[in-house]
């Protein structure tokens, strides 16, 4: 990897049973860099990122980290404490249905701020004016921060699950299928709202859709994935407007047609 | 007014547990109970406590229900807190439910085996008709005698298991001389901490509370994890309790006590590695006591969800919630704690509410 | 008594009590399971606190035992009868002559010194249990320290509220690192945990848990910067010895709304009547009535 890598995976091996899940996977993300892991259900990109993010060991492999004071960090040999501090600091995750993640029955700036008091903020006033700042920041009206989650539509509880996520200033965010579940409309919104923070913001973020125009939208570069296997990867734009694999093309194909 | 605060505990004690004797007692011109009249005669109770209570002590058990006035958790407890105080001379080997002097054995699962369908003293074809006649003092006539009384009928689940149709037997197979190769752990000595293994948990199982494990078994037959059950054999009888003291080096037998065995035959698990075998849910209980030994096997083998691959999701599979709930003693005293002075804690609520409507009324006034 | 060990326990069970709590002392504030003993008194009645007493217990001891901050509630009237059948050792309700104070739900007034023991008995051991019942996660969580929610719990009380809601059972940080549940005392009684002189031993029979303060430990009530934590009191002065200062029971006195408030602490009370201190609803002294009688 290069001096300035954030995220580094060589040789990613993993099967379930007799499935292969990841065959010598490789992977590589560059700071305020959005990587998109696309392919159907079954690919594996959703164990890919179960695998970057600490959460799931490979059986083969190394992923590294780049932490901020430039230290290479072996994300599977670290003590669970330093990977459980990482992942509430330095990195985030966005689940597919933000009630995995929300606390339903803690009002919204308890939501956004508790990652803040999780790294030792002591000071009500200023958790919650941040948790107002963040609110807009995401589009919700900073008056509704004493509001339960139960009462917000689906989008609106997404854009909080990433106001909750973003609000320690990662560096990485992991996402999986953030728009997923939403009517198409909503979607749109979100995905803007999306791509203009982590622009602003200089975050990297590895996103796992199987939704090509999502990946189109936000990433840089794309990574597609068949039965475990990463098939072709490049440029979002060289890979969607001329892919060389077959499964891509296919892939591509049949969103055009559909 | 001058005030002097509330004194008396003790006395107030001491009358309370003079007028719990008088009580208890009852019309004095009564004859009082023999204990062994309750052994005799209120027996699925003695058994209940001695399970409960976790000793085999017909005659403690007896004295205990008569000393708690049939409160059979109160008993319960009676015996467990003398038992705490016994001395620990060793473990016995492995009891040998093959092996039992039979009384009763039935199975849900074949017509007709070896041994044969026993009915034995059940109330399952009973109709629940109060019987005035035994209040006026009637005396039944003798029953039939069985011919194969006390004599060995081999288990259900070794028919099964001579197929390769049921899973093995976990932990027993890995015994060999009636001497268990890990000594099995211990719950009244080691803190229960999770996840717990199988022994673990089927000790506490069979110490824990019947109508608890009967509501937890009922609501894994009504979908909150179902495991497709059914009856391979309840048996029940009296099987030898063999120890090995050191000085001697082999076993001798210390005697009889009365078991009812469950063995619950489950839904198969498999894969394509692995061919399908039927699962086990096992229920073991000091005594007469089928309700409870079925619940126990229904609710051991729902808590084996996750050892076996299926989704945990129901309170039966959850062997927090069951194991830390399953037992009449801890849950009595503390529901029952509630009854202890609490006018401290009431007095800081109390200021802090007061507190709140002021604040919440002057904002309001504002 | 005869047929049981001194102090109920048998020796064995107390060597294992004992090895609990030096583990205790040596992780201020780190619960330790323990193999909890079934009692002949209920769980939820102090059979943790109990077997602590009879661990610690030595037939030079004088033990006070108290619920409520009063020695004369039966269940305090229980505990200390049992001890006194059990071991035969001295009992007193005076604070300061006691070596070994058995508590429920309170800190006694007057401060402890560095010659005595206080045995709280905790009905549920885990601080994060309303936020979290799994105990393997709770586990995991005070291993991580990872507080986060705990103040979660703290910063919504004070949206919904204006302040912290917790009046008793306020969570406390124990030499800067273990979360932990002073029992179910009143906040009012936090501070006096901090830097204490007594070793404070804390025991849950029915969840199996001891855990410890040594000597001289810091205890701190957990709060917010511009939302510091503070004690409320009945704000009356008592009753019968005039004290301004103690934690106060409130007595109600007729059905037309009279309450009397009285020290919650028999002894504090009791001391400070003999020496000489009244309260407004205090028997007058030297009735001409009794001096004829």
């Amino acid at each position: 990897m290069t001096d300035d890598t954030l995220l580094s995976a060589r040789g990613l091996n993993l099967r379930f049973g007799n499935i292969p899940a990841l065959i010598d996977v490789d992977a590589d993300l560059w700071p305020g860099e959005v990587l998109a892991i696309v392919g159907e259900s079954g690919s594996g990109k959703t164990t890919l990122l179960q695998v970057l993010s600490g959460r799931v060991a490979p059986q083969s492999g190394v992923v590294w980290y780049r932490d901020p004071e430039g230290r290479l960090l072996d994300v599977h040999a670290m003590p669970a404490p330093a990977l459980r501090a990482l992942h509430r600091s330095d990195w985030g995750f966005v689940h597919q249905n933000p009630r995995d993640n929300l606390r339903m029955g803690v009002t919204a700036g308890g939501n956004v701020g508790e990652r803040l008091m999780a790294q030792g903020s002591r000071h009500y006033g200023r958790i919650r004016a941040e948790a107002i700042d963040w609110l807009k920041q995401v589009e919700i009206d900073g008056a509704r921060v004493d509001d339960l989650p139960r009462v917000f539509s689906g989008g609106m509880l997404q854009r909080l699950q990433i106001a909750r996520t973003l609000v320690t200033h990662p560096r990485l965010v992991f996402m999986d299928e953030p728009t997923g579940g939403l009517d198409v409309s909503v979607q749109a919104r979100l995905l803007d709202l999306i791509r203009s923070l982590v622009r602003r913001l200089n975050i990297a973020a590895v996103l796992v859709t199987h939704d090509l125009a999502v990946a189109r939208l936000l990433a840089n570069r794309i990574m597609v994935m068949q039965r475990g296997v990463v098939v072709e990867a490049g440029l979002t734009d060289q890979v969607l407007d001329d892919p060389q694999h077959a499964y891509t093309q296919l892939l591509v194909s049949s969103v055009l047609s559909a | 007014m001058a005030y002097v605060a509330v004194k008396g505990g003790e006395r107030a004690i001491d009358n309370a547990h003079a007028w719990l004797a008088e009580d208890r007692r009852g019309n004095p011109s009564i004859p009082p109970i023999d204990t062994a009249q309750i052994r005799e005669q209120l027996g699925r109770s003695v058994d209940r406590v001695m399970a409960e209570g976790s000793l085999y002590d017909e005659e403690l058990a007896a004295l205990a229900i008569r000393q708690a006035q049939g409160d059979l958790i109160e008993a319960a407890f009676l015996v467990r807190a003398y038992r705490t105080t016994l001395p620990r001379f060793t473990a016995s080997a492995p009891v040998d439910t093959a092996g039992m002097g039979i009384r009763r054995r039935i199975s849900a699962v074949f017509k007709d085996m070896p041994g044969g369908q026993i009915l034995g003293p059940t109330y399952d074809y009973t109709h629940r008709l109060i019987d005035f006649a035994e209040a006026a003092g009637f005396a039944p006539p003798p029953a039939p005698e069985m011919d194969s009384d006390g004599i060995a009928i081999g288990r259900i689940n070794d028919i099964l298991d001579s197929e390769g149709l049921i899973e093995a037997d976990g932990r027993a197979d890995g015994m060999a001389h009636g001497k268990a190769e890990s000594e099995p752990g211990d719950l009244t000595r080691t803190p229960l901490a999770f996840p717990a293994a199988r022994d673990i948990r089927l000790q506490s199982l069979a110490r824990g509370d019947e109508g608890f494990l009967l509501a937890m078994a009922y609501s894994t037959q009504r979908g909150w994890g179902g495991s497709h059950p059914f009856v391979g054999e309840i048996r029940v009888g009296e099987a030898s309790v063999d120890i090995t003291p050191p000085e001697l080096g082999f076993p001798i037998d210390i005697g009889d006590i009365t078991l009812t065995e469950c063995q619950m035959v489950n839904q198969f698990a498999g894969s394509k590695t692995q061919p399908p075998q039927f699962t086990r849910g096992y229920g073991l209980v000091f005594g007469h006591a089928e309700r409870k030994a079925m619940s126990m096997a229904l609710v051991d083998r729902a808590l084996r969800a996750e050892e076996l691959g299926e989704t945990a999701t129901a309170p039966a599979q959850n062997q927090e919630f069951v194991l830390y709930h399953c037992d009449n003693i801890e849950a009595t005293g503390f529901v029952e704690h509630l009854k202890l002075p609490h006018y401290v804690d009431f007095q800081s609520e109390l200021e802090t509410i007061r507190r709140m409507r002021a604040d919440a009324q002057k904002e309001y006034a504002a | 008594m005869t047929g049981y060990n001194f102090a109920y326990l048998d020796e064995q069970t107390k060597r294992m009590i004992r090895r609990a709590i030096l583990k205790a002392v040596a992780i201020p504030g780190h619960q330790i399971p323990f193999g909890s003993r079934e009692m002949p008194l209920p769980y939820g009645w102090g059979t943790g606190g109990i077997q602590l007493t009879a661990a610690v217990l030595g037939p030079d001891d004088g033990l006070k035992v108290i619920d409520q901050g009063a020695d004369d509630t039966t269940n305090a009237v229980s505990i200390r009868r049992f001890f006194a059948r059990t071991a035969g050792v001295t009992t007193t309700t005076h604070t300061a002559d006691a070596t070994i104070i058995q508590t429920r739900h309170r800190i006694p007034e007057l401060k402890l010194t560095d010659k005595q023991i206080i045995v709280y008995q905790v009905p549920q051991p885990e601080p994060l249990s309303k936020l979290e019942s799994s105990r393997a996660e709770t586990r995991r969580m005070h291993g991580l320290a990872e507080y986060g929610l705990m103040h979660v719990r703290l910063y919504e009380d004070i949206t919904r509220f204006g302040h912290v809601s917790i009046s008793y059972d306020y969570p406390v940080m124990v030499g800067g690192r273990y979360l932990m549940s002073p029992s179910p005392i009143p906040a009012f009684d936090n501070p006096k945990m901090h830097m204490m002189p007594a070793l404070q031993l804390f025991g849950a029979g029915r969840e199996q848990r001891i855990y410890a303060i040594p000597p001289y430990t810091t205890v701190e009530s957990l709060d917010f910067d511009d939302h510091p934590f503070r004690t409320t009191r009945a704000p009356h002065a008592c009753g019968l010895c005039g004290a301004a200062d103690s934690y106060l029971d409130e007595v109600v006195t007729d059905d037309r709304g009279g309450r009397l408030y009285v020290c919650s602490d028999t002894d504090h009370c009791e001391t400070r009547r003999t020496a000489g201190h009244t309260g407004t609803e205090s028997p007058p002294v030297d009735a001409p009535a009794e001096q004829a009688a």
